[in-house]
């Protein structure tokens, strides 16, 4: 794997240790929030759990180079740390898993992790793979006719890199120069099928020079590597210069959902190996190693998470289901004219 | 007041609206050259390269990228070339823009127009001559309009790009270019969801949309002349949401019912008229609802004889009249 390597000083990106801190922080918080939903699940609170666990560099990493309420965010179903970046809460994440009425992202009505938050310009998905790179496409159109600096990020897998939406995307993108940003989190797998049986390349990455524009390859499991390449592109975004591909090649240490049992795929032995090279484990080393962090600062940041993570759990169990009724709203807009 | 085709018709709502509204845009396969029907004549010259888009040839994209730039202050007319390429789209249109407001409880709408002439008569062939209608008006969250005259299509496009939520507008190519009627040059809209008594009668409803309107009204005539039979004939004009009130209230005045549509017969949109009418009008009723439609073949075949055959004609649609009205 060619990687991109931008840590040469933990300020070599222009990163405050503040923010530093911050990433690790979003990054655990990600983690303990699908680790509870799965939870939740196994205790038959939760109907159906898909979650990100081992994606959270490439999530944090990517998400944290843009500008939150004014770029705009097209996420997939793993992008728990996504959306904690860009403003939503552990309490937003908790009351959708749980499907209660006042969930932001969909009032119960879509399955967990289907994030939508009109303030946070985070766009509401669906689960057909792929159909969101298209949006992505469609509002960095939009920024563009309009003459605005808005940059939009949109985030999928590597099985998305085989629909005729990714391809019908970025070609799109690539002859109007747009400003978006499109960031493969490359796990290995489409649910069972590994990533060899999804593309004949090495570096799905090496598709952007097809459509006229840069792509490149990161460690995926690397968040300042994620980071300075997602720096890079907003920035050639924001200046009008056009769309990047980011493939981050990272793992997802955790089945497909809540239904998949992986061990018919994929041996014990691999995703151990792959656990070795956990995104916040190595990120929390790194930051230790240059005096950023010690380990009582780690263990009260784990404490803080899983404070919050309960307290949100708690809330949410508490907050009402969604009226019955209300299944029936919404179909159209409500008020005429807009 | 001028006289215009339909098509002229749809081209002016479009330049009106994007006159009025600096949001609206359109989008397309071939609409900066006029398209394929010349529906985007002019607007290239009139509102230049940034507000008529000639996009790849991606039925995808159009939708979805319309779908995305909708979300973000732009209104888009996306133009699908021929109903009949509409299929790779069906996913963005289907999953994406008709559920979006619904999946996201409100927080998001996509106020989008998705333009697509339909239907057959033309010597189209299977890939030039579908009728889609029943497929798209079968989706909740997606409004789908049909229209078959000038005035209508002018008023119903602009409602259509003024609504709030994603309207498919189909229009009759047939009738592109069949009549030149009276549209006014001024402003007028007319409520997406509202059918229209396009010819008043007593003994029996024609109720249609799309071509078979001016088959229906043909046949009317006929019947009228040479069978004393006083046919009402309503033009749906939109299949979804459907005016159920003015379907009813013809066939509890009629008692009889026949719903005439060029799509296959077999599901189709007007089973879905012919359950309601059998359903909430079953007291009014004095014969069966009968419907005229093409048989369950692709439609339709390229050689006139054989498309002439299979559609619905005014030929057709008396006949089954006749029957019905001496049921």
């Amino acid at each position: 794997m060619e990687v991109v390597s931008v840590r040469e000083s933990p300020g070599g990106l222009g990163l405050t240790g503040d923010q530093l801190m911050d990433m690790l922080y979003k990054m655990m918080l990600a983690r303990a929030i699908g680790q509870r939903v799965r939870m939740l699940n196994r205790m038959g609170k939760v109907p159906f759990a898909v979650t990100g666990e081992g994606q959270e560099a490439a999530q944090v990493g990517t998400a944290y180079a843009l500008a939150p309420g004014k770029d705009w965010v097209v996420p997939y179903y793993r992008d728990i740390g996504v959306v904690l970046v860009i403003g939503q809460t552990p309490r937003d994440l908790l009351l959708e898993a749980l499907a209660r009425g006042e969930s932001v992202s969909s009032g119960g009505r879509n399955m967990p992790s289907h994030f939508s938050d009109p303030k946070l310009r985070i766009v509401s998905g669906a689960a057909v793979v792929a159909t969101q790179i298209v949006h992505a496409v469609g509002t960095a159109f939009a920024s563009k006719l309009r003459g605005l600096d808005e940059v939009s990020m949109v985030w999928f897998g590597d099985g998305a890199t085989s629909e005729g939406d990714c391809h019908e995307a970025m070609n799109f993108a690539g002859i109007h120069g747009l400003p978006v940003v499109f960031v493969c989190e490359h796990n290995q797998y489409a649910i069972s099928v590994p990533w060899t049986k999804q593309m004949a390349v090495e570096n799905v990455s090496v598709r952007a020079q097809g459509y006229g524009f840069p792509g490149v390859t990161v460690d995926g499991n690397d968040v300042l590597a994620v980071y300075g390449s997602a720096r890079e592109a907003v920035d050639r975004a924001r200046r009008g210069e056009g769309p990047t591909f980011i493939e981050a090649k990272t793992y997802r240490l955790v089945p497909h959902t809540s239904d998949d049992d992986d061990r018919r795929y994929r041996s014990r032995e691999e995703v151990e190996k792959w656990a070795k090279k956990d995104p916040i484990i190595r990120f929390q080393a790194y930051l230790q190693e240059h005096g950023l962090l010690d380990a009582k600062e780690r263990d009260d940041l784990a404490m803080k998470v899983a404070e919050e993570v309960d307290a949100a759990t708690e809330y949410a169990e508490n907050a009402p289901l969604p009226d019955p009724e209300s299944a029936l709203k919404h179909v159209f807009a409500e008020e005429k004219g807009r | 007041m001028a006289e215009k085709n339909m098509v002229e018709a749809v081209r002016d709502a479009m330049s009106e609206e994007m006159e009025r509204d600096p949001r609206v845009i359109v989008l397309g396969e071939d609409v900066a050259n006029g398209g394929v029907f010349r529906a985007t004549q002019g607007l290239l010259d009139e509102f230049g390269p940034d507000r008529c888009i000639d996009t790849p040839l991606a039925e995808s994209a159009i939708v979805g990228v319309a779908i995305g730039a909708s979300l973000n202050g732009v209104i888009p007319i996306a133009e699908i070339q021929f109903a009949d390429f509409i299929h790779p789209a069906m996913d963005q249109i289907v999953s994406e823009a008709a559920r979006l407001r619904y999946r996201s409880n409100g927080g998001w709408g996509c106020p989008i127009t998705i333009r697509a002439p339909y239907g057959a008569g033309i010597h189209g062939g299977p890939y030039h001559s579908q009728s889609v209608e029943a497929i798209y008006g079968h989706v909740p969250g997606l409004k789908v309009v049909c229209v078959a005259t000038p005035y209508d299509a002018k008023g119903l496009l602009k409602s259509a790009i003024r609504d709030p939520d994603p309207v498919l507008f189909l229009e009759h190519k047939r009738a592109y270019r069949l009549h030149r009627w009276d549209v006014p040059d001024e402003d007028y809209t007319i409520p997406i969801g509202e059918a229209e008594v396009k010819r008043d009668g007593k003994d029996i409803s024609l109720i249609t949309y799309g071509m078979m309107l001016h088959h229906a009204l043909k046949a009317a005539e006929t019947v009228e002349a040479e069978d004393g039979i006083s046919a009402e004939v309503i033009d749906l004009r939109t299949i979804s949401p459907l005016d159920k009130e003015t379907i009813l209230k013809s066939v509890e005045k009629t008692g009889k019912a026949l719903v005439v549509y060029e799509d296959n017969l077999t599901g189709g949109f007007g089973a879905e008229v012919a359950a309601i009418i059998a359903q909430e009008a079953f007291d009014f009723l004095d014969g069966p609802v009968t419907r005229v439609a093409s048989p369950d073949v692709p439609i339709a075949p390229y050689a006139g004889v054989l498309e002439e055959y299979v559609l619905p004609n005014p030929a057709k649609i008396a006949s089954a009249i006749r029957d019905l009205a001496a049921y």
